[in-house]
């Protein structure tokens, strides 16, 4: 791969974040480049790298500077197609402004009351089950069915093929990342199933009660264009299944590591939301994505010109020394997580962080009322995503309570 | 902090009576200067340009400087707008007022090139601070203070943009000369061709690292510091034509949270919101954006009206008034106390 030329004063690396070895234990590289400057050039990627809270949060915040319509992968899509019409997330104001109004009434706080009813009683029931198995994973068991299950039915999407939900998510977020062979596996996987969920997001192959159906209610008010709202239900489903899965999964994680956490909120059960924000922070799903710059602009000092893309490292600034003191990668259910940019931070922060909160939530409430202990049985199998952070198998050990 | 420049607002008479009362502190260090010049440069706005009576040079001043300019009966102040550099010169625009008796009609009908004038200062209660990034917000005549802190953000090589609101195109002075100057980084938003300055557009979500210049009308101010009101402290400043009138509304008044689950009651001081105030009493509230988008710090209203500042709850869901966000929203004019479940 020929190595785009170097611009002078920044800090230049041969790292490459997308490597199997740095996808299975990111945090080590994570704190080279934060450590190496607040911006560091990725000879191997032709991109720069930011890993400090203070920048990540400055860039996410200023949308003028660094735009979203340049795609958040490693192509700069307003000069190259991206593999499929440009979603809310690859969208600038004004167009983004007017979709996001649309999806934002959709998930308004009333509505989330209603979710947490409809959502709470299988998690009740499920974490009944996996209390009295003991020996269970806590991915396949407990993490993947639990949204796989509450989320769809919110959307109202027609109950087969569900499991394409999936590839599809995984081709959507792989994308975000290098153009390496785990991007081409997910779109190998992905692309079967693209033209399925296409479909599903149209108004009649949705029910008439679900957030699928008021996105469309939003397009008949004039609101949104029709094909907006295509998109818009195709971003719930491919933005709400796979992160709140590893929401899930490495929340349970950090408590089956930390056994004295478990403990303070069996004693606090009221802790648990606090709990799910600190989980997010420590042990981020969405880790990492691009932005671009629209013009000349300066980070740290370093000159960046305008029309480079950026790779931000979400996972990283969450875990900054500078910004979370140095126990930062400690999970403390004590620690004032708020400010981490698990969800993003300004204009494209996560439209639905509160249906992601809700779900991690009503799962741990359901579980701490009735696991004693939770316990790590064996290794974790990392999930091999080139942008998500989670686990493809965590087995564990769960005692009743009593 | 508040300059008092001549608008002939409906507070001019507010505005009047409180300069007759300071007229006696601007007197002393008074200055004669010359009326060098006198332009239109813009419909009713008239520059003027004042050199010192022996050629010397003028104090050196900084951007967001005003002078009081000592007319017959009272005094008024102008920001200065001319070149930093230029220090032989000082310059000051005025907008004319149809039913100004002040200053505006004295510098309209009463004053000639060669004239000599008293004035007082320079003076700064505008000051500029130095920052990565600006966003300049001027509507009318208030562009008049934010040209020097342009020249000086552009020479120091900062990120910057204004944008600039008017009646129409011919009443906005320098428009012409800014876009010519500094191209997409001016803003234009005339009234009667494109409406007003896209606020929202500009200030819905908190920028990091980015402090926010204001200067313009009262309504235009009160709107801006509704949407900074999550934004990190220190960010918005902003210059008033004339004093802020009293009955500012809920803001400008503390008030009391009673929270039920901690047990506790703090005071909210009118800078500062009520995430701020019960964060500082060591009272835990998830919180994300701090600045009323995502939602994240939604806390149930046990008693009390608000008044909702956020951008996620329907107009129902405000009246309704069971929940608040509470790193924007705050108790309402007239309601001493709001009770939270916290």
């Amino acid at each position: 791969m020929t190595v785009t030329m170097s611009p002078t004063s920044v800090v230049s690396l041969p790292d490459d974040p997308f490597t199997l070895e740095n996808i299975a234990n990111p945090y080590p590289l994570h704190e080279k480049l934060r450590e190496a400057g607040p911006v560091v050039w990725l000879e191997k990627h032709g991109c720069y790298a930011v890993t400090r809270y203070e920048w990540v949060y400055e860039i996410l915040t200023d949308f003028e500077s660094y735009c979203s319509s340049g795609g958040l992968g490693p192509k700069d899509i307003r000069k190259e197609a991206e593999w499929r019409p440009p979603s809310i997330l690859e969208s600038d104001p004004p167009t983004h402004t007017v979709m996001r109004r649309g999806l934002a009434g959709v998930i308004a706080p009333a509505t989330m009351r209603r979710l947490r009813e409809q959502f709470a009683p299988f998690a009740e029931e499920l974490a009944e089950e996996v209390a009295q198995r003991g020996e269970v994973d806590g991915i396949v068991d407990i993490a993947e069915r639990y949204p796989l299950k509450v989320f769809p039915d919110a959307v109202g999407l027609r109950p087969d093929g569900r499991e394409n939900l999936l590839p599809y998510g995984s081709m959507v977020f792989n994308a975000f990342g290098a153009d390496n062979d785990i991007r081409a596996a997910a779109f190998e996987e992905g692309e079967r199933v693209a033209a399925w969920v296409m479909d599903s997001c149209e108004r009649e192959n949705l029910t008439d009660t679900g957030l699928g159906a008021d996105v469309w209610k939003v397009a008949d008010e004039g609101r949104i264009e029709p094909q907006q709202a295509t998109l818009l239900v195709r971003a719930l489903l491919s933005a709400g299944v796979d992160t709140t899965i590893f929401g899930i999964g490495n929340t349970l994680y950090n408590l089956a590591k930390y056994p004295e956490q478990w403990e303070k909120l069996k004693a606090k059960p009221q802790l648990a939301k606090f709990a799910v924000d600190e989980a997010l922070r420590v042990e981020s799903p969405f880790q990492m994505f691009h932005r671009t710059s629209t013009v000349d602009t300066e980070i740290g000092g370093v000159h960046i010109p305008a029309d480079s893309k950026i790779l931000l490292f979400m996972g990283a600034a969450n875990r900054d020394p500078r910004k979370w003191g140095e126990d930062a990668d400690v999970f403390d259910l004590d620690r004032n997580a708020s400010g981490h940019v698990a969800f993003g931070m300004g204009l494209h922060q996560c439209v639905g962080q509160p249906i992601a909160r809700a779900e991690i939530e009503l799962m741990l409430q359901a579980l701490v009322k009735r696991v004693d202990r939770i316990e790590l049985t064996g290794e974790v199998t990392p999930w091999i995503h080139n942008v998500l952070r989670g686990f493809a198998r965590m087995p564990l050990r769960l005692t009743p309570i009593g | 902090m508040q300059s008092i420049h001549d608008t002939g607002s409906g507070t001019m008479a507010a505005a009047l009576t409180a300069e007759a009362g300071r007229g006696g502190r601007a007197q002393h260090d008074l200055e004669e200067v010359v009326v060098e010049r006198l332009e239109e440069v813009a419909d009713g706005v008239r520059r003027l340009t004042l050199r010192t009576l022996d050629g010397s040079e003028f104090a050196r001043w900084e951007p967001g400087a005003h002078i009081d300019l000592v007319m017959p009966d009272h005094v008024r102040q102008y920001s200065l707008c001319s070149p930093l550099a230029d220090r032989s010169r000082i310059q000051v625009s005025v907008l004319h007022t149809r039913d100004s008796r002040g200053g505006s009609a004295y510098v309209h009908q009463g004053l000639a090139e060669g004239d000599v004038i008293r004035i007082n200062g320079p003076r700064n209660n505008f000051p500029f601070v130095d920052s990565r990034k600006y966003l300049f917000i001027a509507g009318g005549i208030g562009i008049t203070p934010i040209l020097p802190m342009i020249e000086t953000a552009e020479a120091a090589g900062r990120e910057w943009r204004l944008a600039y609101g008017g009646r129409s195109r011919a009443s906005m002075a320098f428009a012409d000369e800014l876009v010519e100057r500094y191209g997409d980084k001016i803003l234009l938003f005339p009234e009667d061709e494109v409406g007003r300055i896209d606020l929202e557009g500009l200030l819905a979500m908190p920028r990091a690292k980015m402090l926010v210049y204001a200067c313009g009308p009262e309504p235009l101010l009160r709107v801006i510091e509704d949407y900074c009101m999550g934004w990190p402290p220190g960010v918005l400043h902003t210059e008033r034509f004339v004093a802020a009138s009293l009955d500012a509304g809920a803001s400008a008044e503390p008030f009391e949270v009673e929270l039920t689950q901690t047990g506790k009651t703090i005071t909210v001081a009118p800078d500062q919101t009520i995430l701020e105030a019960v964060e500082e009493h060591g009272v835990r509230v998830l919180s994300s954006c701090r600045g009323g988008i995502c939602g994240t710090c939604e806390t149930h209203v046990v008693s009390g009206e608000v008044e909702h500042r956020d951008a996620i709850l329907s107009e129902d869901e405000k009246q309704f008034g069971d929940c608040m966000m509470v790193c924007v929203s705050r108790a309402a004019a007239g309601c001493p106390k709001l009770v939270l479940d916290l």
